[in-house]
């Protein structure tokens, strides 16, 4: 059933500590609203519990990317196309800007930001896997200040996070360190440009006299959250990439991958395709 | 029942004035509120792109704004792409080019047409297909689409 727009009211205060205050006044009242790609759909369908929003589309406070020697900041405002647009993120953080070209269409890219992306949690989304690979921290704000979490704390169950009600995600921080590694994504779905994922794998690691010295891999739709598969990590983190270490990785990536069953694949076609992105990102690194 | 509110922006250069619930989609309002029916509605979730207008220079789709994030915005629809009562160049290729059967899809094609080569001037054609991505058409089946994009690129060169 399509819904009734006079049913719902949004307001948008002017600046961000107005918004942070209203959230205060009475927590879990308001659902804010970044770009409405996943917020509008619902709304559309009839399947948005609340009737209260808050808009932050409008916040220049959340919309920027800043860098400094040691870290680039993204606010949480900051659409895929802003991502895409970066010198500085396609220079030292390109697979999140490989995984935000992938995330639907120019006119979704156009609108849909990354905070939006990591609160809506789909177990699917696409930047998650990048941002677990590059251990990227989480900068939550609300009227008490500002708290910082490691981004692999922030996602709790399915569909569940740490964010308190009457807080927002400010942004995220990634650190300037990944000179030398070598990077890899890769998503499976239906077709290229705007389907969900079946599978998507973000692998980062640093050789070192022919060995794994550090390795980060990341997984969208193979559990209820994305999640670094340290198991995986675990099986070649020190060696050097042979037959025998990219069978040690597969089978620990078989064994760690819980996948779904839904409409769109079956677990065990989910885990085979996840054994094949670790051994073609181990490849990569040969 | 939640109240209305007052949004103010500037359409195909004309300064509006609507009352609306804050998240009627913009889409609604400008077919209903505007009589600017040229924006259509396919999917209404984001999928199709037919609803596509240009907001502050970029590519959204209207089914998915809610009136109150048009605040103060500027929004070109397809009723603002042609110059002087003549069809823009862009709508000439599609025209000329086959580019549109039953017409559904062509306003949000050509708004992202416009969008495309505001970006690359000379898009490739793997950057026309990225382009136009989000615009979804049952009738052409997007060959003689991409011909004409390629053909309007063409004559922006000119
Ligand atoms: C056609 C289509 C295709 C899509 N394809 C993809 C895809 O391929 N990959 C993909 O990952 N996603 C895809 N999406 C989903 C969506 O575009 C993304 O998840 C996007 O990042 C959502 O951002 P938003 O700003 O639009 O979110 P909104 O709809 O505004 O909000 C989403 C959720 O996040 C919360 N929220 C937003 N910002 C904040 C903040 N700063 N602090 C606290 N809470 C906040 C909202 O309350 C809400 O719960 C698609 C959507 C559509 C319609
Ligand atoms: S009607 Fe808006 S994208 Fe289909
Ligand atoms: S011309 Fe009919 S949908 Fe494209």
């Amino acid at each position: 059933m399509r819904s009734n727009p006079a049913h719902y009211e949004m307001v948008a205060p002017a600046t961000l500590d107005d918004v942070l205050a209203l959230l205060a006044h009475a927590p879990g009242v308001h659902t804010p609203m970044a770009g409405g790609t996943e917020l509008m759909v619902a709304l559309g369908a009839g399947r948005l519990a609340t009737r209260r929003l808050v808009s932050i589309n409008h916040l220049r406070e959340l919309r920027f990317i800043s860098t400094d020697d040691g870290l680039v900041t993204i606010g949480s405002g900051t659409t895929f196309s802003d991502v895409r647009r970066s010198a500085v993120i396609a220079a030292e953080f390109g697979l999140l800007a490989e995984a935000a070209s992938w995330t639907g269409s120019v006119a979704n890219q156009n609108r849909g930001t990354l905070g939006g992306n990591i609160v809506n949690a789909s177990p699917a989304a696409d930047s998650p896997p990048a941002l677990l690979a590059y251990d990227a921290e989480v900068r939550l704000v609300s009227v008490r200040g500002m708290r910082t979490l490691p981004y692999r704390e922030f996602h709790l169950g399915y569909k569940k996070t740490a964010l308190e009600p009457d807080e927002l995600v400010h942004s995220i921080v990634l650190p300037r360190v990944y000179a030398g590694w070598v990077g890899y994504i890769r998503k499976v779905g239906t077709r290229n440009a705007q389907a969900i994922s079946k599978v998507a794998l973000a692998g980062l690691a640093r050789m070192e006299g022919g060995r794994v010295r550090d390795v980060r891999i990341a997984a969208a739709s193979l559990r209820e959250i994305p999640v670094r598969c340290l198991a995986t990590e675990a099986a070649v983190i020190g060696r050097e990439i042979t037959a025998e270490t990219i069978q040690a990785a597969r089978v620990a990536m078989m064994r760690e991958a819980r996948p779904i069953d839904d409409i769109r694949s079956s677990a065990k076609y989910r885990a085979a395709v996840a054994g094949n992105l670790v051994e073609e990102f181990l490849r990569r690194l040969l | 029942m939640a109240g209305l509110a007052a949004v103010r922006f500037r359409v195909n250069g004309v300064e509006r004035t609507v009352e609306a619930p804050p998240v009627k989609r913009l889409l609604d309002v400008l077919r209903e509120d505007l009589q600017l029916t040229g924006t259509k509605e396919g999917c209404g979730e984001g999928e199709c792109g037919s609803c596509a207008v240009l907001m502050n220079g970029e590519l959204v789709n209207s089914c998915l704004v809610p009136v109150l994030q048009a605040e103060g915005a500027v929004v070109c629809t397809i009723e603002g792409v042609s110059v002087d009562g003549r069809l823009a160049p862009v709508q000439q290729c599609f025209l000329e080019e086959g580019g549109a059967q039953c017409g559904i899809c062509t306003p949000g094609m050509i708004l992202a047409t416009h969008h495309l080569l505001e970006k690359y001037p000379q898009p490739t054609l793997l950057q026309i297909q990225e382009g136009l991505a989000g615009n979804l058409c049952r009738c052409t089946g997007y060959m003689r689409i991409f011909e004409a994009v390629r053909q309007a690129s063409e004559r922006g060169r000119d």
